[in-house]
């Protein structure tokens, strides 16, 4: 076997020193490659034009985004619905994996979950941005009030706003709970302004079998109830759309289908930051190539259950006696829509099987270019699901076939890339992105059992 | 007599375990198992078999976080409904059990995971000062650390066991 090779098959080294594993993730920590800088930078740039044309809506009102009666959500709820989706495999497949003890989530959860934090704030984000009037935001939230604008309980929309409410809470909680005790770890070899830091967040651990023993009964309790929530969060949002009556949207199997969409965008996000990571934190001892080679299979699964739904939603349409249905969809695919809804089926459907050559997970390129163009198609899904049903609607006065997003939209959809990109690229900063002591763990074990395997 | 906490490193957890193993064993007056705690870099859970069950009783808060919220989230609910019945429902229940109940799911984990979490704070003792604990940073990198708190003549011959079971380092504390 060619060095190469060797290097694509080697996973974490069991005879890994602890002390080596604390010196090179807060190492990383502290001197980055420059590739960190410049995506941050990145980042920042396309911060700053999204702020630049969010201020631009702002103070010139909707109009510009180019929006208009039917076209009223446009890219901004399609975005929304896209980092919904992204949040969902960060912290949900984390605790999958965690309840079965599957030791190579280890090294890569604790960005998995942050991501999951970072993409329902950005989420958060358009919900306000599709307001137009942001001043008037309170107008929305759902509490009694003297104006007698009572919070309807039967609608989707204050489910959606509580289930993410309840999923952000939980999964932020989740994500500090975990980094405590590497928390701990940073403080102890931390000086200055990050030893004060880190000791706020470390709560004074000290690594107590009392500390351990709540710590693992708590931790696996909230990873039990994250599983159903994150379920039930994509299911709610997947009824805002199908609990309506509109062509297109009312369908059964939305909820499943938008659940199964929501992890395989979450997937290919998780190989292309796996992917960042990797580099510019110089984490190749950690992020290995057998760990990759799990998240793309995983990926390649998810993404063939979720061509099977798209494939239900499409019969059950073309089958059923909704003629309305069946005319957007005819029109998606061979209308004004049509380039990014074949796109859309040429990334969620074709390319994955990319994904069954050995060679191409094991090529970080390959894998890098497979990821963008996955999470390309699960954006224009989204799209996809939002713009045709608009255009085609019961009435002759609701077709609009020729709509376009303005600049300003396609800015603030940049520009949420930007704000994930920033505050995710900040956390990795400042925050292990591995997990030290889980990777302890993994070694520990695995010596263990080796151990006791010589012996039997 | 003054009570004095003693903790020794040990380069691993098989060391460790030995000289726990033969503190216990040694039967020493006025020490309890109870006093006998262990610090490591990562879980041990076969502490337990040289130390004894010890309580982890955070579920119970978590079922009682769990059934509150739930119930909680439902009564406001429900109450908010029924305070508003004047609004026009179309011939619809004011209370309409199907929607509640998705809300009452949601307010069920949000008081689970919730009331989980501070309960692992209290159970765990924490957040807590460290400045008059015992502790080395190395148990945070690869060491492990076994504190034994006692009187002072107990004390002595804890030392002697840690000493003979190659305790890389010993720190002692003297409480009140």
């Amino acid at each position: 076997m060619n060095d190469f090779n060797r290097d694509k098959e080697k996973d974490i080294r069991d005879d890994i020193a602890w002390a080596q594993i604390n010196k090179d993730v807060l190492q990383s920590i502290d001197k980055p490659r420059s590739a960190f800088w410049q995506l941050f930078a990145f980042a920042g740039f396309l911060f700053a034009i999204g702020v630049g044309c969010e201020i631009y809506q702002y103070r010139v009102g909707l109009g510009v985004g180019n929006f208009d009666n039917p076209h009223m959500w446009g890219l901004y709820i399609a975005s929304f619905i896209f980092w919904i989706g992204m949040s969902h495999s960060g912290t949900l497949l984390s605790a999958i994996l965690h309840i079965i003890h599957a030791d190579w989530r280890k090294p890569i959860y604790r960005f998995a979950e942050a991501m999951t934090t970072f993409s329902l704030m950005t989420a958060g984000l358009f919900v306000m941005v599709h307001l137009g009037r942001l001043w008037q935001v309170y107008y929305a939230l759902p509490y009694p009030n003297e104006r007698w604008t009572w919070p309807n309980f039967q609608s989707p929309l204050l489910w959606d706003a509580m289930a993410i409410f309840t999923y952000l809470t939980s999964s932020m909680l989740f994500l500090y709970v975990g980094a405590i005790p590497d928390f701990a770890i940073c403080r102890d070899n931390a000086t200055g302004w990050r030893k004060n830091f880190y000791t706020v967040l470390a709560l004074g651990w000290m690594g107590t079998d009392r500390q351990w023993r709540n710590f693992r009964v708590s931790y696996m309790t909230i990873a039990c109830f994250l599983i159903p929530l994150a379920v039930s969060v994509h299911s709610i949002v997947a009824s805002d759309f199908a609990m309506s009556q509109q062509p297109g949207w009312h369908i059964t199997s939305f909820p499943p289908y938008f659940v199964a969409g929501a992890l395989y965008s979450g997937c290919a996000a998780i190989i292309t930051l796996f992917i960042v990571l990797r580099h510019t934190f110089r984490f190749e001892e950690y992020m290995t190539f057998p760990i990759l080679d799990k998240i793309a299979r995983l990926t390649f699964a998810i993404a063939m259950v979720w061509t099977y739904l798209n494939l239900i939603e499409f019969a059950s349409v073309w089958y059923g006696h909704d003629m309305y249905s069946k005319e957007v969809l005819i029109q998606k695919a061979t209308g004004p829509y049509s380039p990014f809804w074949w796109t859309m089926i040429f990334c969620g459907s074709v390319v994955p099987f990319a994904l069954l050559s050995k060679w191409v997970r094991a090529n970080l390129t390959a894998m890098m270019i497979i990821s963008l163009l996955l999470n390309l198609g699960m954006w224009l899904e989204r799209w996809m699901i939002v713009a045709p049903t608009f255009s085609h609607g019961y009435y002759p006065w609701t077709l609009d076939h020729d709509q376009w997003p303005s600049f300003v939209q396609w800015g603030i959809v940049l520009g949420s890339f930007g704000w994930f990109g920033l505050l995710f690229m900040l956390f990795c900063k400042l925050v292990p992105s591995v997990s030290m002591y889980e990777v302890k763990e993994m070694v520990y074990h695995r010596t263990l059992a080796r151990k006791h395997a010589r012996e039997a | 007599m003054s009570a004095v906490r003693i903790l020794g490193l040990f380069n691993d957890f098989d060391a460790a375990a030995n000289a726990i193993r033969e503190v216990r064993d040694a039967n020493l007056p006025t020490l309890k198992l109870d006093d006998v705690t262990i610090k490591s870099p990562i879980e041990h859970p076969e502490v337990e078999e040289l130390l004894g069950v010890r309580p982890a009783p955070t579920r119970k808060y978590t079922l009682v976080g769990a059934l509150l919220g739930g119930s909680l989230g439902f009564s406001l609910i429900a109450s908010a409904q029924g305070n508003f019945f004047a609004q026009l429902k179309g011939g619809k229940p004011i209370i309409p059990l199907p929607p509640d109940f998705v809300l009452t799911y949601e307010m069920l984990i949000l008081g689970g995971v919730y009331i989980t979490v501070l309960a692992f704070l209290l159970c765990a003792g924490l957040p807590t000062r460290m400045k008059s604990t015992l502790y080395n940073t190395k148990i945070s990198e690869d060491q492990i650390g076994v504190m034994v708190k006692a009187d002072k003549h107990c004390i002595a011959e804890v030392k002697k066991i840690f000493q003979k079971h190659s305790a890389l380092s010993i720190q002692e504390e003297v409480l009140e």
